[in-house]
């Protein structure tokens, strides 16, 4: 078992290093233009927000809508914590996400009481008090004009460089949300957070604190859309409050959903992907929403549970399989809370 | 072992339970039966703390659990197999009864019980990667014992184990309680086969509406007219 982690953790860490020299070269060498690069970047920024949802909806079983408000309370910790308080950026953003983090908790507790859509109204609403507030904090957030001048991560003379150097952060954000998310789902805790989604009165029979877990869940996914948020603010440069409306936190659903719920790479996948496909849908101008729309009834058609379900895509199972690495027979007794097969 | 005393439990303004006092005493099966809706899963769910009652006191070896939280009561020696098995669909059958061990810190022991409850479900043991929501009800029901086990009650709580199987079944999961209730594990059995209950228990309750109308020894109950006529149909 633990060779097999181990193992896997140097896979991983070898593939995004590799994927990584190879997606920074393309970029500053000029294979990849600006335009994409800054469309992977934004791609990364989803995978961080799309991540932290799953984590609720598709790991713990909370429908919750207002994923985009705990992404707005990061942006503009994040953004304020740098322009008035001049905190360094890798801080600030940290600090955009405690705060988002401490909003999580407090929307965790309803989390307690209400289930399914009636969770997902509360969501809903919290999204929208959270715009309706940045909005009216004028002094704070620059209300409905939104906050602008916000620095970006780096400012060199070379603006290819720049562009390398904000994919950089966001990629390496994205990796540690995905590493974040793998490891606790094959933990203990992970096991008891989705045996909640399984069945919340079997798994409070079998002596999980349910109300613990689901606000850890509630916390932890709070913290993440928070830092995606800091990222999103310093990526876009500006901010106002009606980037984080009722539509991006649907968007943010709708990516978790296609990609499969409970799926870690399902997420990465449809992040790229939703990204992507909104802008080349840009040339069919207005009828960009209806065939987006129209997409989207495909897929729920065609794949209901999402373009992975609830499996997994995992090099090191690949690669075990190339090399008939077959070390891991059986799952046995002594393999508890190990991580799975194929993973 | 398990005492109850004058409880009553609330679903906002309907009154489930009223003054419900009975006791299980430790090595012994006790049933509850009656029909839909007197009462018997809201007794169970009262019991492992899954609903908090109005009023009224439950003792557990001694000690009061009627405030306690559910996931502390598992800790203090009560399992509960919920009716309609509530297994982990998604979960292959060892990962089902992983999640019965949850609580366990002592790792090494837990291994032999899971050696204990394939023993006892051999057909769980052929089933082991297999995802449990494609198993038939019966091996489900097996699971969801067999999870409940590895917590290792001292007090087992279950709820209609026989919901849904075929008369065949039934008896073999009936003679598993037994067999459970002899390796030393107390049984607390809500059923609406009441014959089935009779005929393995030492003592039963019978509700009606909420409230606990008749109680006696199982051949009491069984010699007694009036569940003849209203029970086993007899």
């Amino acid at each position: 078992m633990k060779k097999n982690r181990i193992f896997n953790a140097v896979v991983i860490l070898g593939a995004s290093v590799v994927v990584f020299v190879i997606l920074a070269a393309l970029q500053y060498i000029g294979v990849i233009d600006e335009y994409n690069g800054q469309l992977l970047t934004l791609s990364g920024i989803y995978i961080v927000v799309a991540l932290s949802l799953n984590l609720i909806t598709g790991f713990t079983g909370q429908l919750a809508l207002g994923q985009a408000g705990f992404m707005s309370v990061g942006a503009y910790t994040t953004a304020i914590a740098i322009m008035k308080f001049h905190v360094p950026m890798l801080l600030a953003i940290l600090i955009g996400g405690l705060v988002a983090a401490v909003f999580g908790i407090i929307i965790g507790f309803p989390t307690l009481r209400l289930r399914g859509d009636y969770l997902a109204i509360a969501t809903l609403g919290f999204g929208e008090i959270i715009r309706v507030l940045m909005i009216n904090l004028g002094s704070l957030t620059g209300g409905a004009a939104g906050l602008k001048g916000i620095p970006a991560f780096s400012e060199t003379e070379n603006f290819v460089l720049d562009a390398v150097i904000k994919f950089s952060w966001v990629y390496v954000f994205a990796v540690i949300t995905i590493v974040i998310i793998s490891n606790l789902i094959n933990s203990s805790p992970g096991r008891a957070i989705i045996s909640i989604r399984e069945d919340e009165i079997a798994a409070n029979s079998m002596g999980i604190n349910i109300a613990y877990y689901k606000i850890f869940s509630f916390t932890l996914s709070a913290f993440l859309a928070g830092v995606g948020g800091g990222l999103y603010g310093i990526y876009m440069g500006y901010l106002n409050p009606t980037m984080f409306g009722f539509m991006p936190s649907m968007n943010i659903v709708v990516i978790v959903v296609l990609g499969g719920l409970g799926s870690i790479t399902g997420t990465v996948v449809a992040s790229v992907a939703f990204t992507y496909i909104q802008e080349w849908l840009r040339v069919f101008k207005d009828l960009r929403l209806v065939i987006f729309g129209l997409a989207l009834i495909l897929v729920m058609i065609f794949w209901p549970k999402g373009l992975l379900g609830n499996k997994e895509l995992s090099i090191s199972g690949f690669l075990r399989k190339l090399f008939k690495r077959e070390n891991n027979p059986e799952r046995t007794v002594s393999q508890q809370n190990g991580s799975r097969e194929g993973k | 072992m398990l005492s109850i005393k004058g409880l009553n439990v609330y679903y906002g303004t309907i009154h489930a339970l009223h003054d419900i006092e009975f006791e299980v005493n430790e090595g012994e099966i006790v049933t509850l039966i009656g029909a839909n809706g007197a009462g018997k899963t809201t007794t169970l769910h009262t019991i492992s703390g899954l609903i908090q009652p109005k009023s009224g006191e439950i003792k557990f070896m001694g000690k009061p659990i009627t405030h306690v939280a559910a996931n502390k009561i598992v800790e203090m020696g009560i399992g509960h197999v919920p009716e309609g098995r509530r297994i982990f669909a998604n979960m292959t059958v060892m990962e089902n009864l992983e999640m019965g061990a949850y609580i366990r810190k002592d790792k090494a022991q837990a291994r032999d019980d899971y050696e204990m409850v394939f023993s006892r479900f051999p057909r769980l043991k052929e089933r082991i990667k297999q995802v449990a929501g494609t198993l038939s009800g019966g091996e489900q029901q097996m699971l969801a014992i067999g999870r409940a086990l590895m917590s290792r009650p001292k007090l087992l709580l279950m709820d209609e184990p026989s919901m849904g199987l075929a008369p065949l079944l039934v008896k073999e999961i009936f003679s598993i309680i037994q067999d459970i209730n002899r390796g030393g594990t107390t049984v607390l059995l809500v059923e609406q086969n009441a014959n089935m209950a009779l005929s393995i228990a030492n003592r039963a309750y019978v509700l009606e509406t909420g409230k606990i109308v008749l109680s006696g020894s199982s051949k009491e109950l069984v010699a007694s007219e009036e569940i003849r006529k209203a029970y086993l149909g007899k």
